[in-house]
């Protein structure tokens, strides 16, 4: 990690992705910037002047010229587009069984938690070849979740969920840094991802003793806070709510994810759901970010119980 | 000279006609004659004064945390100020150096001259946005000596509206005041370049500087008011409380994002058409021909103004806004290249078969043309979404916008002030020095800012004032670069100065220059032109100039 040299590792499934387009596109750069630069001194010691009494005769532009130069440009630059943009599609499409660490970025630090419930601020560790998605929120300020070793980044906002995923592909130890100017220790707002055998990393997992998984610290919120009293009873089950459409009283709709109920707990009156009436109380300061990410965990975990009445909205 | 200039007929020889050495430098010397001038070439020259003094201000910035970047733990100064100190850098270089030095300096004096007018529409109104662009600059300076401020440059919410201790409103309101400016210079040079231009001066005969303006000013007066705006919701959440950016308060901080990069970034274009528009005269003079494809230079200045309205959202790749979104914007960002693409091909055209004379202003437009070259190559990387995700925010990123803003635009206005110097002065300047320093802002450039490209590919975030250490060596080779930076901007300053004192007499035209404004006496007389100029031929008629300076030699 500490060496010096001039090509980042690459570490994750994603970093030769980027690579090769980046090669493409700086091959194609170079071909014509150093095209350009040698027809410039070609031309400047071929047709340099020779006596101050020189003018050499006009030559007129041909069309073919000019539309030759605009669409091979053209159809090279719609090739990068193209490539690049499926690139970005799979960066923002994680796989189905990925394994989802929430991360809440503050000033100035880090901190991460795995579904199994173990904790740390500023490392991140991850087991190998595993599709790892990042559940990310800030606190405060917009930061910025960077692993250069496995070229992604996703700045983390407040209010809403972000996303970013890799499969990491080497063992070792690599840098974390915030990529969005976030205050006075932006600089120090930085870490490591430690990239470990998966049956280390389960040892790890369990290293810190007993503690409760994600789901079951929001289920023991959930009970805490009394959500338990109304949903259910007299307000909408939650089961099976996460990933489904919702439709609200305004005949508008939604896809209840991570930053739908994040916001439906938080300021219930903005957006009520259709057939119910809102009399859901906000918990605006009660919960912190953290037990906001576990009790969405609880949610999410509740599939499969719908009943009929509960399908209507 | 090659504009066939002839006094119209029907206009009788001039009453008013002046002494051979009158002219506007001469008409008076007291500071209240300057500082009361209406005259578009002294708020010129008013405007070069004040954006050289925001120049070495924002370069001072920049001098300090080059030499704190030198060891990985930072050398000189606390967090607190390396964070206010690069905001200050980039907030003096963008808005009180980058967008008014080309249109303010050169194209205030230029733009009256290269067609045929006596001043601009809006004498006094130009005059005045010298005093608003002022008020701005003493607002800026003032948020920066008392506290400074710490957002960077970009004002990014919620942190400049809910969270910055600094002075974030008095900057704010410096770049608000000083947007008015840019505002009324481009209206009066729209006005200007419809209403003004000589008999005979139609669209395609104009200078290509005359078009690059043109398109500048039209980003201008459609892109600063949006930037005026957008600081002004900034006011409001931060003195008010009322939620639009924090969504503490129910905002959305990418809404100010958008709102900043509509207007920043066509802003990025009016700092590079000048400067595309200034190297677009300085070739065809010194290859003696005419302009390689002049339609199509033209009318891309024209696309690149309507395109750089919508591609403000490739700064926000990973910001969290639609991947759909950013797919449109991906690709309107790639159309946007290709009328710079084609302005390069004919510039180098140009050169083809012409009569080459490498003088200081055609190597800075040389420079110009190979590292704007490599900075529109490094936007093809940053437009591709899936590399985009890697660089964006790193070194890459700055090295990028750097070969873009002093590889292209300060070589081209560096390129400007030499070729119009003997123009504005009456002076030449020392041609041995002027290569010299030429050749350094070159080298050094590139030591300075070529290793941030590699830095930032390997991972360097900007705006960190520590970094782990295998980042050393080339942070060493980028401060090293910028000392060799810093020497080549000092000596233009010094022998520029000189020059007026201690150069050659350049006469009318020392170049020799097609143009209307070398058809007139250096410096030029207060009202421009003894008589209105007709013209009859488009402004690179080299080959009419043979004939000229065969016959008569000079106006």
């Amino acid at each position: 990690m500490d060496e010096f040299k001039i090509f980042p590792e690459q570490s994750s499934t994603f970093a030769s992705q980027v690579d090769a387009l980046f090669f493409f596109i700086l091959a194609v750069s170079a071909f014509f910037s150093i095209l350009i630069a040698a027809l410039l001194v070609y031309f400047s010691i071929k047709y340099r002047r020779k006596s101050t009494g020189e003018f050499p005769p006009a030559t007129k532009s041909a069309v073919w010229i000019e539309v030759t130069w605009t669409l091979v440009p053209l159809a090279l630059t719609m090739v990068m587009f193209v490539w690049g943009s499926r690139l970005y599609f799979s960066a923002y499409r994680p796989p189905s069984d990925s394994m989802d660490i929430h991360i809440i970025g503050k000033q100035w630090m880090w901190k991460m938690q795995h579904p199994q419930g173990r904790r740390e601020i500023n490392e991140l560790h991850v087991p190998l070849g595993r599709a790892i998605r990042l559940v990310m929120i800030s606190q405060d300020v917009i930061h910025d979740l960077f692993i250069p070793a496995f070229r992604i980044k996703q700045d983390v906002l407040p209010g809403r969920y972000t996303y970013e995923w890799f499969q990491a592909s080497t063992l070792g130890e690599f840098h974390l840094f915030c990529a969005q100017y976030c205050g006075t220790q932006h600089a120090e707002m930085i870490g490591r991802v430690i990239v470990m055998e998966p049956a280390q990393y389960d040892a790890w997992l369990s290293g810190a003793g007993t503690e409760e998984t994600m789901v079951q610290a929001g289920e023991r919120l959930y009970r805490h806070f009394g959500c338990n009293t109304c949903h259910g009873v007299k307000a909408p089950t939650l089961a099976g709510l996460y990933g489904s459409r919702v439709q609200f009283t305004t005949g508008a709709t939604a896809i209840a994810d991570d930053s739908y109920l994040r916001e439906h707990v938080l300021t219930p009156s903005v957006r009520t759901v259709a057939g119910y009436q809102s009399i859901m109380p906000t918990f605006k300061g009660q919960m912190t970010e953290d037990q906001l990410g576990q009790i969405i965990a609880y949610i999410k975990s509740l599939r499969g119980y719908k009943t009929e009445t509960e399908q209507k909205p | 000279m090659s504009m066939l200039v002839s006094a119209p007929e029907a206009e009788p020889a001039p009453a008013l006609r002046l002494g051979r050495h009158r002219n506007y430098l001469n008409s008076g010397y007291t500071v209240a004659s300057w500082l009361f001038s209406t005259d578009h070439k002294r708020v010129a020259i008013l405007y070069l004064i004040a954006v050289t003094l925001f120049f070495f201000l924002g370069g001072a910035a920049a001098v300090i945390f080059r030499i704190h970047l030198l060891t990985p733990k930072g050398l000189l100064v606390q967090p607190e100020t390396y964070n206010k100190l690069f905001t200050a850098h980039g907030l003096i270089m963008v808005f009180f150096f980058l967008i008014p030095s080309i249109p303010a300096v050169l194209g205030n004096f230029l733009v009256p001259l290269m067609i045929g007018a006596k001043d601009l529409a809006f004498p006094r109104l130009n005059l005045a946005s010298w005093y608003i662009f002022m008020a701005g600059g003493t607002l800026m300076i003032g948020a920066t000596v008392f506290g400074g401020v710490d957002t960077g440059w970009t004002f990014y919410t919620p942190y400049s509206s809910m969270f910055s201790n600094s002075n974030v409103m008095l900057a704010a309101l410096g770049v608000f005041v000083a947007g008015f400016s840019s505002i009324l210079t481009g209206l009066n040079f729209i006005v200007t370049i419809h209403k003004m231009r000589a008999p005979g001066l139609t669209w395609f005969r104009l200078p290509l500087f005359i078009w690059a303006m043109y398109a500048t000013s039209i980003i201008m007066v459609l892109g600063t008011p949006v930037l005026a705006m957008t600081l002004t919701l900034i006011a409001i959440e931060r003195i008010l409380r009322i939620g639009i950016f924090d969504p503490a308060l129910g905002g959305d901080p990418l809404l100010f994002q958008h709102l900043f990069w509509f207007y920043s970034h066509p802003a990025v274009y009016i700092m590079i058409l000048p400067s595309m528009g200034v190297v677009t005269e300085i070739i065809p003079c010194f290859c003696r021909k005419r302009i390689f494809g002049y339609g199509f230079i033209a009318v891309s200045s024209l696309a690149i103004a309507s395109l750089s309205f919508v591609v403000w959202g490739h700064h926000m790749f990973v910001s969290g806004q639609s991947i759909y979104g950013g797919m449109v914007f991906s690709f309107l960002s790639y159309l946007v290249a290709i009328p710079s693409a084609i302005k390069v091909f004919n510039w180098t055209a140009t050169l083809h078969k012409g009569s080459v004379l490498l003088q200081t202003p055609m190597l800075y437009a040389l420079g110009f043309i190979g590292l704007f070259t490599m900075g529109g190559c490094t936007g093809l990387m940053l437009a591709a979404m899936g590399v985009d995700i890697h660089v964006t925010g790193t070194y890459f990123i700055v090295a990028h916008f750097h070969y873009i803003m002093v590889g292209g635009a300060v070589m081209g206005y560096l390129g400007g002030i030499h070729f119009w110097w003997p123009k504005m002065t009456g002076r030449m300047y020392s041609e041995r020095w002027s290569v010299l320093s030429a050749i350094l802002i070159f080298l050094g450039f590139n030591l300075t800012f070529f290793p941030q490209f590699v830095l930032g590919y390997l991972g360097m975030p900007r705006r960190y004032y520590a970094y782990p250490p295998e980042f050393q060596v080339l942070n060493v080779m980028s401060t090293a670069g910028a000392s060799i930076l810093a020497v080549g901007y000092l000596l233009p300053f010094s022998y520029l100065l000189w020059s007026l004192k201690y150069g050659k007499p350049a006469g009318p035209n020392p170049w020799p220059a097609t143009g209307l404004e070398w058809t007139t006496q250096s410096p030029p007389e207060t009202e421009n032109f003894e008589v209105t100029p007709v013209v009859s031929e488009e402004a690179y008629a080299y080959d009419l100039l043979k004939l000229k300076e065969g016959g008569s030699g000079s106006a």
